[in-house]
């Protein structure tokens, strides 16, 4: 049993439950969601770890986690900010709203800030155009949507997200 | 059964095809070529490079009446599709019409390749694969004239990025085609490579330690249909319009594969051919169209500055280089002084040819001819062998197929791969182990016997056997019951000389007890070490048990193609008492080390001759190279002596002493070159001018060799011993058994010379379960002196959950001298 | 609309717990399948409703599951919560707010066709709504409405979620089912349709969660109930997703057959600024561009009309308004650079061609493109029509064809002079 498997054996076993045991492979995706989970992006380690449970190699590991958006291969900022500038948020304003969140954190959409907390990012639909502006926010364990934003309430929002990082951090 | 055959009209030709077939083989069978990328012949259809589209109507039926609806002038009438369709996904059926050229498919196809060159390179002028790219060339065919896209908006990707040490991947080159993924997968079952990100961005990775880490790697270089993936062997080495071709046999185990050779004359040799790479050649009935690795690239010893170059002489304690005439003198003498105590040792790489004088030799002068093997047991399958037209690819249900003894994967790994395809097909698959290999997976039953119980495995498969067995051995017995045919490869996985000589023993009595012999797809393989271990079988050599003490009490030993010094220091030290040693060989082995005579030979590459594979199929090899202007053949050089000593032996050309043999041994009575140079029809069309269909391997019309007839087969009266006894392995208290294992990669003769495998190579080592190594005392990666039969060497550790609790295994020819399973002091000593 | 079937939350407080649910008579339709109704009965009477699919192809939902081979077993049931098409946000709500009603239909699906295992796929971005739906699903289990001996019989049903990560591709049926694999989400090769081989090589239904969500009303209360809302063809109400240049955003149930106009000005409140409406996008960014004429405003929305009338098929419904400060032009570029992200590669004309059409728009928004480019434009897209291997390579042709036939004006504003 690799370390890996060790720190997450219930919820491992759990989700390997969720399917035929000749399927196991259909497990690669949530392992790689709690790989993620743990550090913000899926390290090589984790790749290897993930392939040995599964019985596959880790060729095919990097290879899922490498076709999807939401796993990253790299460590970001603590959180990842993604904004949605696709057509309907776009009609909507979004792409004014993604500049000044950029020009309000002092960087451009892929970057990190310079404290290591945030990367911003443009991504597509995440069906809430009707509330645009939108963003979701890749943290260490979750995915949370923030609409109908505006500067005020995005100040907040990092206002607290920095806060809570900050706490975590001490806490750790 | 009878095949429903479907008739259909492709580009106004009419066809009829066996049901089922792809519409793209139909067309190609008539010689129309409907371009593919994605397509090949041996993958499972994708359609997804989209180049292949063709218009096909199909007949209206009256749903009414069930009966085509006729056009006013009584042809059928035909309904279209909106939309074009792949021919590489779609089945024939009755009466479709296919229009493969008309100008919506002619459109599609340059609007395809269009596309796929928006974001190629188009580097062709410094590409390896330039002048035999399907890309190129269906662009040529196909596509369009010039380019409408920006090149300042071509995707930039890196050109060079090594997938391990082997192969080299052009980013920028892929077409996405997925070939190599799907071959690495579906065929081989090493998913070592495969995409990461999509879209345009879809890009080739390896994860794998080593990169790319598959012995079938080479392959891929093949099929891929552009540049992307080449050879760091070939990369850069020579335009492939520069290139020669020979065919030739490969010199490496015993399944024979078809090989071409490429070489070019070149300035930087003065002026001779020079081998440049080595290319798979088309017999669907040995290695359809791949070659491992080691056959691949373990080719670099034949141009190793390390060959002997010249006879040479001893004179103290120094080689003196002396003319062939002298050589000759010497040696003939020598041999006529020890006379009938003149002992020949031959190497299981030597060809018929060489094997058939030196043989001829020793008998003239009275004396003895002994094969130098780890395996015996090969005149068992001049009974029981395979029956004449036997072909792995055939076995599918009704077949059954016994490995035992033997990790096919790397000691015959195309028959790997072919047993694998068989047990997919639905072949019952039995694999008898001491340990896991990577046939297991496949297996219907997999038994699992100490070391030192082979025999008895075997025999437990007989169905009369009595006693408790378990669910593995009834599984085996079962589908030896149930099967039309059998098979059964034996190997020397843990065994010494006489233990696969009783297993060869086993094998046959039970083939002929379930009466699985004399017949097509029926009978027994052996696993040999070398190529050409079993034409010395079938030419009267036989093993030697008692080897130090025959090579002791002989006065002259003449030995050709084997290392008996380098192997085992008993052997050597039995070389010392011997009379005059004559060695024939490519290297200064331990064994020339020892000589008084040094006779220099010419390399596979250089010269022709014929081998026999472990499936007793007679094959010939030709001169791809002219090598060194003083080198001869083996058999020439034995010829040669043969005359100063007044026995006549056939020395001109190769084809002359197969004749002779042929007059001399039942087996091959009739056959010529000729015979083994015929060719028939293969399926798939392979490596001709369309190399977008099946790859850059080579078509074979040099020979696909002729299998000989086992004498169960000719209807003749068998000789079978019974299995001999079998010591049981007994390891005493405070010991530590340790069994002989083999490796694709070893330190052999002909591997070494090749440096690109050198990180693949297997080291000094032993694989140990952890238990076993804790109860030793030893570490993971702990080095240490391991003594067998009193010799000491350093050997490192490697904990191996896959190793059995009772056994360490210690590969061969890796540097650490093992015969056969061996005792080692359990304690170990830390060095 | 006065009475929601789909959107019933929106009347009924606690909808999205179990108590709530039942209370207003929820899983009734499940008991009633399950103990009185054979699983024949339920497809029959799906069949009978008309439903039409409301992923995007408008194909008869009960015709689809009636496809299953009852010689090869287990089947399995999938719902389609990936909802990643721009402008879509439908399912979203009902996984939010009415999860059980959609679970009901998953499990009415279920048992129609003898399927012991259903999956709910979600978009990696639903992340909080797949933790949600595992509520939900615990809770079913711990009321015995999941699990074996369904109300005492003999069937059993166990349903699970998985979690996709980002890729609009997955969406697509059998991508779908290579993710939930373990695989690259990469369309599979038809035939064989999922219908026969589908998840684990079994026969599969997958249906979008919309979809589901009709049908414990349909079972409830009979196929004639359901006729009497949309047209003859296109029964039913339909959730449509509003967005764009509108004033009130957001989702609408209204029957099938509602005209454009309505929805806009009346539901959505017109144009903000008053500005005039230019373009309609019907089915997200797959749409074909609908050239807001009073025609179309005029026409019904539902299956047939608006493909059979304005030449744009009515897909998901999600209607995305343009209005007419906006540049065709740039539009595209938006679609264009969405397919080009999400294209999952695996064939040539999507992989290349999305490739090719990004970067031309591109140049054209930039004021770098020629003329020739827009014409080159066209080419490559219809170039690429009707030989990629899924749908998502036609849908990034949709916009950029239309838009070239119905703005050509706006593509030449943006020239290099
Ligand atoms: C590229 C692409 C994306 C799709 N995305 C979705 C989606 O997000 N949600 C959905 O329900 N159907 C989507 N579909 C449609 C599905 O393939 C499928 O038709 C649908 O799930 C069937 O469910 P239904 O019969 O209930 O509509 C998509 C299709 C394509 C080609
Ligand atoms: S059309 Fe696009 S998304 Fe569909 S298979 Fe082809 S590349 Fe993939
Ligand atoms: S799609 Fe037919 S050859 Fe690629």
């Amino acid at each position: 049993m690799n370390e890996f498997q060790e720190k997450n054996s219930d919820e491992i076993r759990q989700i390997l439950a969720k399917y035929p045991p000749e399927y196991k492979r259909s497990a690669v995706m949530p392992l790689l969601h709690i790989a993620q989970r743990r550090k913000g992006y899926v390290s090589p380690d984790d790749i290897r770890n993930i392939a040995e449970i599964l019985d596959i190699s880790s060729t095919d590991v990097a290879s899922v986690s490498g076709f999807y958006t939401l796993f990253h291969e790299e460590e970001g900022g603590r959180y990842r900010i993604q904004i949605c500038t696709d057509l309907p948020c776009a009609l909507r304003g979004a792409e004014t709203f993604l500049q000044s969140v950029c020009a309000e954190l002092g960087v451009a959409p892929g970057e990190t800030t310079s404290d290591g907390f945030f990367t911003v990012e443009e991504v597509k639909c995440l069906a809430a155009c009707h509330r645009a502006p939108v963003l979701q926010v890749q943290g260490e364990d979750e995915i949370i949507y923030h609409e109908n934003q505006t500067l005020e309430t995005f100040r907040t929002l990092i206002e607290d997200l920095r806060r809570h990082g900050q706490a975590q951090k001490e806490g750790a | 059964m009878a095949v429903k055959m479907v008739n259909l009209t492709i580009d106004n030709h009419s066809v009829s095809v066996p049901a089922g077939t792809l519409l793209v083989d139909a067309a190609k069978k008539v010689g129309i070529d409907i371009p593919v990328f994605c397509y090949h012949p041996k993958l499972e259809p994708v359609g997804m490079c989209r180049l292949c589209m063709v218009e096909i109507g199909r007949p209206v039926v009256d749903r009414a009446t069930n009966q085509p609806v006729l056009e006013a002038d009584g042809s059928p009438k035909l309904a279209f599709g909106p939309k074009l369709e792949t021919a590489c996904t779609t089945p024939v059926t009755d009466g479709m019409v296919v229009m493969t050229d008309n100008d919506k498919a002619a459109a599609e196809h340059k609007d395809m390749l269009e596309f796929l060159l928006t974001s190629h390179p188009l580097d062709c002028p410094v590409c390896d694969k330039g002048g035999e790219c399907p890309l190129q060339d269906l662009t040529m065919r196909f596509g369009p004239g010039k380019s409408r896209f920006l090149f300042d908006e071509k995707k930039r990707l890196a050109k060079q990025m090594p997938l391990g040490e082997l192969i080299i991947l052009d980013r920028e080159r892929c077409i996405q085609c997925a070939r190599c993924v799907r071959f690495q997968d579906e065929i081989v079952d090493d998913p070592v490579i495969g995409f990461s990100e999509r879209g345009r961005s879809l890009e080739i990775i390896t994860y794998s330690e080593p990169g790319f880490d598959s012995i079938f790697s080479g392959n891929t270089t093949d099929i891929c249909p552009v540049g992307a993936l080449t050879t760091i062997d070939f990369r850069f080495k020579a335009r492939p319009w520069e290139l020669n071709a020979a065919a030739s046999i490969c010199t490496h185990c015993p399944v024979g594969c078809n090989l071409t050779i490429n070489v070019r004359r070149e300035a930087r040799s003065g002026g001779r051919d020079v081998v440049k790479r080595i290319m798979p050649r088309q017999n669907e009935k040995v290695n359809e169209i791949w070659i491992c690795d080691k056959g691949r690239f373990a080719h670099h010893f034949t141009e190793s500055d390390q060959r002997l170059t010249e006879p040479m002489m001893r004179k103290g304690h120094e080689f003196v280089p002396v003319s062939w005439e002298e050589a000759l003198q010497a040696a003939a003498s020598q041999l006529k002084k020890a006379g009938d105590r003149t002992l020949a040792l031959a190497g299981g790489r030597l060809a018929n040819e060489d094997l058939f004088n030196l043989r001829q030799l020793a008998l003239g002068l009275g004396g003895e001819a002994g094969l130098y093997s780890i395996m015996g047991g090969g005149e068992l399958l001049t009974q029981v062998g395979v029956g004449q037209g036997t072909n792995l690819g055939d076995l599918g249900p009704g077949s059954a197929i016994l490995v035992i003894a033997s990790d096919l994967h790397q000691e015959a790994p195309l028959w790997w791969l072919r047993v694998k395809q068989a047990a997919e097909r639905g072949a019952t698959l039995i694999v008898a182990n001491a340990r896991p290999t990577r046939l297991d997976k496949f297996a219907k039953s997999v038994i699992r016997y100490n070391y030192g119980e082979e025999v008895e495995a075997v025999a437990s498969l007989v169905p009369e056997y009595k006693s408790e067995v378990s669910e593995a051995v009834r599984d085996g017995i079962q589908g030896i019951l149930g099967a039309e045919n059998v098979v059964v490869f034996f190997g020397s996985d843990g065994l010494s000389l006489q233990g696969t000589t009783a297993l060869a023993t086993a094998c046959a009595n039970l083939l002929v007890k379930t009466n699985h012999f004399g017949r097509t797809n029926n009978g027994l393989i052996g696993v040999w070490p070398n190529a050409n271990t079993q034409g010395a079988f079938e030419i009267g050599y036989r093993s030697m048990p008692d080897l130090a003490g025959r090579l002791a009490e002989a006065q002259a030993v003449y030995i050709a193609g084997a290392d008996p010094a380098g192997d085992d220091p008993a052997l050597a030290e039995a070389l010392r008492k011997t009379g005059f040693i004559i060695v024939q060989e490519l290297f200064m082995t331990q064994t020339a080390r020892m000589a008084d005579l040094i006779l220099p030979v010419q390399a596979f590459t250089e010269r022709e001759g014929s081998f026999v594979s472990g499936e007793r199929r007679v094959q010939r090899y030709y001169p791809a190279v002219k090598g060194l202007p003083d080198l001869r053949p083996d058999y020439q050089i034995v010829a040669q002596i043969g005359e100063l000593l007044n026995i006549p032996l056939e020395g001109r050309v190769a084809s002359l002493v197969f004749l002779r043999l042929a007059e001399a041994l039942p087996d091959f009575n009739g056959l010529t070159y000729q015979h083994l140079a015929e060719v028939e029809e293969q399926w798939p069309i392979y490596g001709r001018e369309d190399l977008y269909y099946g790859g850059t391997g080579y078509h074979n019309h040099q020979g696909m060799g002729v299998q000989l007839k086992p004498a169960a087969q000719r209807v003749e009266p068998l000789y079978l011993p019974d299995a001999p006894e079998h010591p049981a392995l007994t390891v005493p208290e405070g010991s530590l058994l340790v069994v002989p294992i083999t490796r694709l990669y070893d330190r052999g003769t002909t591997m070494l010379p090749t440096s690109l495998l050198h990180e693949r190579m297997e080291k000094p080592v032993i694989y140990i379960h952890p238990n076993l190594a804790t109860a030793a005392g030893m570490q993971d990666g702990q080095s240490f002196q391991l003594v067998l039969n009193g010799i000491s060497t350093l050997v490192q550790v490697i904990f191996d959950e896959n190793a059995p609790v009772n056994a360490a295994l210690l590969p061969r020819s890796v540097g650490v001298p093992i015969q056969g399973p061996a005792l080692a002091q359990k304690e170990i000593v830390s060095a | 609309m006065s009475q929601y079937i789909l959107l019933r939350h929106r009347d009924t407080p606690n909808l999205h717990t179990l108590d709530g649910y039942q209370a207003s008579g929820g899983f009734a339709a499940f008991q009633k399948a399950v103990t009185t109704m054979k699983p024949e009965e339920v497809l029959q009477e799906v069949k009978d409703s008309g439903l039409r699919e409301r992923g995007g192809a408008g194909f008869p939902t009960g015709i689809k599951w009636s496809f299953l081979p009852d010689k090869i077993w287990p089947h399995y049931v999938v719902a389609n919560a990936d909802e990643s098409e721009p402008g879509t946000f439908k399912d979203r709500e009902l996984l939010e707010e009415n999860p059980f009603q959609f679970l009901e239909g998953l499990m009415l699906a279920c048992y129609a066709v003898q399927a012991n295992l259903g999956y709910v796929y979600l978009r990696g971005e639903f992340w909080q709504i797949s933790e949600q739906i595992d509520g939900c699903i615990a809770a079913l289990e711990s009321a015995g409405l999941l699990g074996e001996n369904l109300f005492g019989g003999n069937y059993k049903l166990s349903l699970h979620t998985h979690l996709g990560a980002g890729a609009y591709i997955c969406g697509e049926e059998t991508a779908l089912l290579e993710s939930i694999e373990g695989h690259l989400g990469q369309p599979r090769l038809r035939p064989p349709f999922p219908a026969t081989s589908g998840l684990f090589n079994k026969p599969t239904v997958i249906n979008n969660v919309e979809t589901l969500a009709n049908v414990p009303p349909i079972v409830e209360h009979g196929a004639a109930w359901y006729h009497t809302f949309g047209t003859e063809k296109s029964p039913g109400t339909k959730i449509f997703s509003l967005s764009g240049n509108i004033n009130k955003p957001g989702n609408y149930e209204l029957p099938l057959g509602t005209p454009f106009r309505e929805l806009i000005y009346g539901h959505g409140g017109g144009i903000p600024g008053g500005r005039g409406v230019k373009a309609i996008m019907a089915a997200g960014a797959s749409s074909t561009l609908i050239l807001a004429d009073d025609k179309a405003l005029d026409t019904p929305m539902d299956y047939e009309s608006t493909l059979q009338e304005l030449g744009a098929p009515l897909g998901s419904a999600s209607v995305i308004v343009v209005d007419d400060a906006v540049n065709i032009g740039w539009l595209v570029k938006k679609t264009a650079n969405f397919f080009k992200h999400e294209s999952c590669g695996k064939c040539t004309p999507c992989r290349e061609g999305t490739y090719w059409m990004d970067h031309i728009t591109q140049r054209l928004i930039e004021g770098e493109a020629s003329l020739q480019d827009v014409d080159l434009l066209y080419n490559v897209a219809t170039q690429m029509q009707g030989r990629n291997l899924c749908a998502l390579g036609e849908f990034s042709t949709m916009a950029v064809t239309s838009g070239i036939e119905k703005f050509r004006d706006d593509f030449e504003a943006l020239v290099k002079k």
